[in-house]
């Protein structure tokens, strides 16, 4: 089917923005001065952390946004159109039909009362009416096909929720490109799969871009990702675009600080160096001042950035790459990338003869009569690091929760420092389950949003160290300073925090039960990357203090930067486990081997 | 007992109502099943609506219910011979003598163990004889008969105009939330809310039947021996006083679930994908704000089932209410049981309706 058609030779200008403002209805600017192209057939993307309006640019695309914003003015092009211009019944028709769009989460995406059928043929319904039933079927057969889904009876008349969630983000791959768009926008359509079937629906896209010669704006805030599909990326901070260039010059001369540091900050599963966090947080829509928006945070710096705002200036004539800079070295060095090849420098040499902190055996475990951990058994030692990698469904969450006492349905035994551990957290004494101490995934639900920090810390040292409390300025403070974090937080609630300092004051939590082993279950997952470089580098530094850590991850890049050994998991049992460079590099498993390839780098291999 | 079914229904919060989205017990297990079993190869699921999980589902929630209805007339047996009454001295007066009252309390069979006295009269009870009505010496299912009708026929009324009323201004003001009418509307709807049934229940005798207007009888004079079709003006103020003091509770929960379902992603996909907004409307948001308000009608229907006693009295409605109120008085146990029985097995009832269709409109219970 695809094979019929032929990429154009000449690629058109399918999307043209110019100078697009999006502001809060109380005049607050988001995104300010958007301008760009995209060529047919090729893929842009837009990328940059949270707050930095790449969805806002992304849905005003459509002419929409979100409650309480509005376009201010500028010019959103798409096949001599100008999408902002348009009345209601104009813009319906295009939408869908010109400029299509791929939401993020694909599992709220989807009406889960209407059956996948339904869905494909309302979007036809609306857009070609006149097609007879035959025709519709055929298309609706197509769009399934192109997509590589199964396109029978049965599969069509399913539900949303009757699919994994690869599938229901196909489905709307499918829904964007049935009517055949000039542009298509797709705002992190991948963040909620995962690696392997990331990968593969990527694949589909640029494929399907590069057949039908369709322009498309890919939001990310993962560069790596950026990487293995965008021709053009344009680097977004605080609703500006900071860097504009193609994916290779990006890549190999990233020119902005912040292009930089991101780069920099990114975990990479080829890369044997810590990752480096930009220092501070992304600023928010009211604190952004008249001067340069990555100011407060830049190394380079200077007096003038404070006052003035740089203009995106092209590098030259020639060259497709802009950069909003004004104290841009005059020879901008080549980023290096180290990809050392021997064992890094970071590594935690463990002592053979040391007996192991904790030791598992034969853990399994059953959810509803179905069995989800098989059998396993493994040991970590002091100081050590353990990565459990694994895709979603593969016990790497069980066996962390059985470990912490939390998986009520779990047989096997755990010994902890030579001794019989209780598999319920109830059967254990304070005087060992103080030593075991569990880091949530999200932090914005794993603190008591009614309590202030010194509340929260508090409230555990009370549990465990009651003879504390009489100095409780100091012990608040202390565990503060040891996760970083500035003692005059200890008042605010979690409202007022940041992302990565709730993280922080978790792990502050943690830390004040003293404990040998902290288990972190995906705990950089809801962060911005630069902030989730600044939390990894905490845990390395605490592991070099003695702690032993148990990091649960579906991110290869951070296994590698952070974990002495690694176990693979696959549906509840131990696919392959050794020690982290050498199983990362002579895999010996296909399974192991097929997530190794499906990581995205952004290193050439 | 009478407290319980004095319960006034606009002190009922939406609070406290347990809905699909959050879930009762029963929908959850349900939930559960759907998420762990594997998923399906695609040519396991044809279109049928009802699965045999389905079906199995239906007939477990069945069997529980007749299960809890027994033990609800155990504890009402249990409850009603507990009062602090001997129904063989209500019989026979104050001036009887205790050898009389022996032998009739023999005779009831009050002398006998509580376990042999429920054996007596769950047996009967089974096949819809509740004995004899201690005051008026009738069968107490000939005495509550036509008052359970007249119950159901008001209760059926309410739905009725209560139902179509709701949809219609909770979707009218979701589509436009924050506009003046709205505004006013929510104001108004909580004003109502605040004013106890009985007021309401004068204020429209004052309207519509004395002051203003006068169309409708103020009092329901029912005549026992003909249709109640023919006598539907007698019904139209009582109605229209439930339909009242349930509407604002219904309205804002309709609202305010239509207004969440517009805000979710799928509908905001739905827009950006160029659907025209009839279609946005009526079949991606509106039958999704449905199911929400399932449970709140059943809730309704089961407070207006046993709770509509104040416009009973103000209306001198012969309900069942009000029967209950005046055997609890002259501890007319028998009536008191039977009474207590049928509400229970109508909130039962009603309960399994909602759930089942509940399970019926949503895919995921339905598909398990």
């Amino acid at each position: 089917m695809l094979n019929q058609l032929h990429v154009q030779p000449q690629a058109s200008l399918a999307l043209e923005v110019k100078n697009l403002d999006v502001s809060l209805n109380d005049g607050t600017a988001i995104v300010s001065d958007i301008s760009f192209t995209v060529l047919a057939g090729q893929i842009l993307a837009l990328v940059g952390e949270s707050g930095s309006g790449k969805t806002t640019i992304a849905t005003a695309l459509l002419a929409h946004t979100r409650h309480g914003a509005r376009i201010v003015h500028g010019e959103v092009n798409v096949a001599g159109l100008n999408v902002l211009r348009l009345d209601q019944e104009a813009l319906r028709q295009v939408r869908g039909k010109q400029v299509s769009y791929v939401p993020q989460n694909p599992s709220t995406a989807l009406n889960p009362l209407i059956t996948i059928r339904s869905h494909l043929a309302d979007v036809l319904r609306s857009h070609e009416p006149g097609l007879d039933v035959a025709q519709q079927q055929a298309s609706i057969v197509n769009a399934l096909k192109e997509v590589e889904l199964p396109h029978e009876d049965a599969f069509l008349h399913r539900y949303p929720h009757q699919l994994s969630g690869g599938q229901q983000q196909r489905v709307l791959l499918a829904l964007s490109f049935i009517t055949r768009p000039s542009v298509i926008v797709l705002d992190e359509p991948t963040t909620a799969l995962d690696v392997t079937t990331q990968a593969k629906v990527l694949l589909t896209v640029k494929k399907l871009c590069q057949h039908y010669g369709v322009a498309a704006v890919y939001v990310s805030h993962d560069l790596a990702v950026v990487k293995k599909i965008a021709d053009h990326v344009i680097v977004l901070y605080g609703g500006r675009i900071a860097e504009k260039a193609s994916a290779t010059a990006l890549f190999s001369r990233p020119l902005h600080p912040y292009s930089q540091g991101l780069i920099n900050a990114i975990p990479d599963i080829h890369l044997h160096t810590i990752p480096v966090p930009i220092i501070g947080n992304a600023p928010s829509l009211q604190s952004r001042g008249a001067g340069c928006v990555f100011e407060p945070r830049c190394k380079r710096a200077k007096l003038e950035c404070k006052t003035s705002m740089p203009a995106l200036e092209p590098l030259s004539a020639r060259e497709d790459h802009a950069v909003a800079c004004i104290n841009l070295p005059a020879h901008a060095p080549q980023l290096k990338i180290i990809r050392s090849t021997g064992p890094a420098s970071s590594r935690v040499l463990v002592l053979g003869s040391q007996q192991p902190l904790l030791e598992v055996k034969h853990l399994s475990a059953s959810f509803d009569g179905k069995q989800v951990l098989k059998d396993i058994s493994f040991h970590l030692k002091k100081g050590e690091c353990l990565a459990l990698v694994g895709e979603s469904g593969s016990g790497k969450t069980t066996i962390s929760r059985a470990i912490a006492g939390l998986n009520a349905q779990a047989l096997g035994s755990l010994y902890f420092n030579g001794q019989a551990l209780a598999l319920a957290a109830r059967g254990r004494s304070a005087a060992f389950s103080h030593q075991i101490q569990y880091i949530f995934q999200n932090p914005y639900q794993s603190l008591n949003p009614r309590q202030t920090v010194r509340q929260t810390l508090l409230n555990t040292v009370r549990h465990y160290f009651p003879s504390k409390l009489k100095d409780s300025h100091e012990v608040v403070a202390a565990a503060l300073k040891r996760v970083a974090l500035d003692p005059r937080i200890a008042d605010s609630f979690p409202k007022e925090l940041s992302g990565g300092e709730l993280q922080r004051v978790s792990i502050a939590r943690a830390l004040v039960c003293e404990p040998s082993l902290l288990i972190c279950d995906e705990i950089t997952s809801a962060l911005d990357v630069s902030v989730q470089a600044a939390i990894l580098e905490l845990i390395k530094s605490l592991q070099r203090n003695g702690l032993a850590i148990i990091f649960v991850t579906h991110n290869l890049g951070i296994v590698r930067s952070i974990s002495d050994r690694v176990l693979v998991l696959k549906h509840g049992r131990i696919v392959e486990s050794g020690e982290v460079d050498t199983l990362l590099d002579q895999p010996r498993q296909p399974y192991t081997k097929e997530l190794i390839n499906d990581s995205p780098s952004i290193v050439d291999i | 007992m009478q407290n319980l079914e004095l319960k006034d229904f606009s002190s009922v919060t939406p609070e406290q109502i347990s809905l699909p989205a959050t879930a009762g017990p029963i929908d959850r297990g349900l939930a559960e099943v759907t998420e762990h079993s594997s998923p399906l190869p695609s040519h396991v699921r044809k279109k049928g609506i009802i699965s045999t999980n389905l079906l199995k589902w239906i007939a477990k929630r069945t069997l529980s219910s007749i299960l809890g209805l027994f033990v609800i007339s155990m504890l009402v047996f249990v409850a009603t011979q507990a009062l602090p009454s001997d129904p063989a001295r209500v019989i026979l007066g104050p001036e009887a003598s205790e050898e009389a009252t022996q032998i009739l309390r023999h005779q009831l069979g009050l002398d006998q163990s509580l376990v042999t006295q429920y054996l007596h009269w769950i047996k009967p009870a089974l096949v819809g004889d509740f004995g004899i009505s201690i005051d008026s010496k009738m069968p107490v299912v000939n005495l509550i008969a036509g008052k359970v009708k007249n119950t159901l026929i008001l209760l059926g009324l309410t739905l009725l105009v209560l139902i179509p009323a709701a949809f219609t201004i909770g979707i009218y003001l979701a589509l436009h939330k924050d506009a003046l009418l709205d505004r006013l509307a929510i104001s108004f709807l909580i004003f109502v809310k605040a004013v106890p049934s009985f007021a309401i229940a004068y204020g429209l005798v004052m309207l519509l039947s004395t002051l203003v207007f006068n169309i409708f009888p103020a009092v329901s004079l029912i005549q026992a021996n003909q249709s109640v079709w023919s006598q539907l003006q007698f019904m139209v103020l009582p109605m229209l006083t439930l339909v009242l003091s349930s509407l604002p509770y219904l309205v804002r929960l309709i609202r305010g679930s239509l207004i969440e379902v517009l805000q979710s992603d799928f509908i905001i996909s739905a827009h950006l994908r160029g659907l025209s907004r009839t279609q946005i409307i009526w079949k991606y948001a509106i039958p999704n704000a449905v199911i929400p308000a399932i449970q709140a009608i059943a809730l309704i229907s089961s407070v207006l089932l046993g709770g509509a006693l104040v416009v009973e009295v103000v209306f001198a409605y012969p309900g069942i209410g009000s029967a209950l109120n005046a055997a609890v008085d002259i501890r007319d146990i028998p009536v008191i049981q039977a009474v207590v029985v049928f509400l229970a097995s109508g909130v039962m009832v009603i309960n399994l309706l909602a759930d089942v269709v509940t399970v019926l409109l949503t895919p995921k219970l339905r598909t398990a």
